[in-house]
């Protein structure tokens, strides 16, 4: 029925969209937007890391992404700039750095393909790190949620409750990179965070309970990609960029939609 | 000895300066203690430091093995973005059955609001919420940092009353930073007028007469004081002659 390059798309859109609406509702709680931004930005000199080295390049921006969290942690700590500021030059010197780079490789690459993605070109071996990243990502959600929202609704009252709040801060930190690793492929550095915040961000309208928003930004992120997807074969469109439009065009229909149920309710 | 805290010679130092220094406090069994100091005066920091969330440079705490305490932050975030309800946040990693967070809930007045949305709650509702999350474990000591901080007047009078009355039924301890020590002077066995050092302590009364609060204060403060002391005690007076 479909070719195996449009299954093997919407494999790993469907992955990516799991995850990303999992963890886009703590982007989202814990407005990280700002951060989950400069950690993709941050991933271009990952992936030109791991095509110097030969290495893969998700494992390339596992290592420099997470790298980036633990040096913008420790710069916090020395309370130096402001956490925007310093966002700011990390981020950018991170990416121009990766630019540079892969302009010094000799090797020919697509970066068009990176900064906005090309699911089509998914392989099976990026599917792999898609699903194992993404089990491992959820598992540890799942095993932390209590600690997590605790520490997101206030984080003295989780600290007075002996949650270790400052590690599991880094634990969501580290989480969030996998997922920007596994997702550069779908939709591309520059539009990762809008796959974590549009989902989620139209979930919060349908929703009362956390878990009810994790799931329903899930979906919504599903019916993005396929909504992407489809579209991008059916119109010659790039795929990234599809899926967000999906994305958006899923979160005016819903505001739209529940503003007027709101005002026909008064 | 029945001591829940005991800190000795606490101080905190922050680039070069003194945030606490020398800071002895002992919290006993159904004690009530305010403390009271002007901005920055390093009262925040000395709960953080008997609470264990802050390790200070020097000095020694001791608490009671396995004590239990329930803490009353100053605020939520000022705009939550989860979808949350007042059942679940108390819920939230605590193992309480039903019947216990009904009675809480009861206790603090907030069972019309336990279906409500977290983001939704008035400041008073969210204080009380936060203070009935506080006493799910029924602990022996509960320790606020100016709970009523962001309330109008009458939300905080309604507060203090409900605070006074769960001291009074629960036979707890209660470790208070307020600045609204006026509303709590019916309550307060021990006021700690702290300023980086401990500048006085001791009873309300004594304390606002005491030549160092009136020099941190003003003696308008303290004239202030005066009046709510006397027409604290005319009360008291009324009810022994009864």
């Amino acid at each position: 029925m479909f070719d195996p390059f449009i299954l093997r798309a919407i494999a790993a859109g469907v992955g990516v969209a799991i995850l990303g609406g999992v963890i886009g509702c703590f982007v989202v709680w814990r407005r990280m937007a700002y951060f989950g931004d400069s950690l993709a930005h941050s991933a271009l000199l990952g992936i030109a890391l791991g095509l110097a080295a030969g290495i893969s390049t998700n494992l390339g921006t596992v290592i420099v992404c997470s790298s980036f969290a633990f040096l913008l942690l420790w710069l916090q700590q020395k309370k130096v700039l402001a956490t925007d500021t310093l966002l700011g030059i990390l981020a950018h010197a991170a990416l121009s750095i990766g630019m540079v780079t892969i302009s010094l490789l000799d090797q020919r690459i697509d970066l068009h393909s990176y900064l906005f993605g090309d699911i089509l070109t998914v392989t099976p071996s990026e599917l792999w790190w898609i699903y194992i990243g993404g089990a491992a990502v959820l598992v540890t959600l799942l095993l932390n949620w209590s600690s997590l929202l605790l520490m997101t609704i206030h984080e003295d009252l989780a600290k007075a409750e002996n949650v270790p709040v400052f590690f599991t801060h880094l634990l969501l930190m580290l989480l969030m990179t996998v997922v920007v690793a596994v997702s550069i492929r779908t939709v591309g550095i520059l539009l990762i965070t809008s796959m974590l915040i549009i989902p989620a961000a139209t979930a919060r309208q349908l929703v009362r309970s956390p878990e009810s928003m994790a799931v329903t930004s899930s979906l919504l992120g599903v019916l993005a990609v396929l909504g992407g997807i489809f579209g991008s074969i059916k119109l010659d469109t790039p795929s990234g960029p599809s899926i967000v439009v999906a994305a958006a065009t899923l979160f005016v229909g819903l505001f739209l939609l529940s503003s007027m149920i709101s005002k026909n309710h008064k | 000895m029945d001591a829940l805290i005991t800190a000795e010679n606490i101080s905190v130092i922050r680039q070069g300066k003194h945030i606490l220094k020398d800071v002895a406090v002992t919290v006993g069994t159904r004690d009530f203690i305010t403390i009271i100091g002007p901005n920055g005066a390093g009262k925040s920091m000395l709960l953080k430091c008997l609470m264990e969330f802050y390790q200070p440079e020097g000095g020694h705490i001791s608490r009671k093995k396995n004590l239990k305490i329930g803490y009353v932050p100053q605020r939520l975030m000022p705009d939550l973005t989860m979808p949350i309800t007042v059942r679940r946040f108390l819920h939230l990693r605590k193992k309480s059955d039903s019947t216990s967070l009904q009675k809480t809930a009861q206790e603090t007045g907030i069972e019309n609001i336990l279906n409500k949305q977290l983001s939704v709650l008035s400041g008073g509702e969210l204080q009380r919420v936060l203070l009935a999350r506080s006493l799910l474990d029924n602990p022996e000591l509960l320790i606020l940092d100016e709970p009523a901080q962001n309330l109008d007047l009458s939300g905080q009078i309604s507060f203090y009353k409900l605070l006074e009355k769960i001291y009074h039924e629960r036979q707890i301890s209660i470790l208070m930073v307020s600045h609204d020590l006026h509303m709590v002077m019916a309550s307060t066995k021990q006021v700690i007028c702290l300023f980086h050092h401990i500048c006085c302590s001791g009873e309300p009364h004594a304390v606002t007469q005491d030549p160092e609060f009136i020099s941190l204060f003003g003696h308008d403060m303290a004239n202030m004081m005066a009046i709510y002391q006397h027409s604290h005690n005319h009360k008291h007076n009324g009810e022994d002659n009864v």
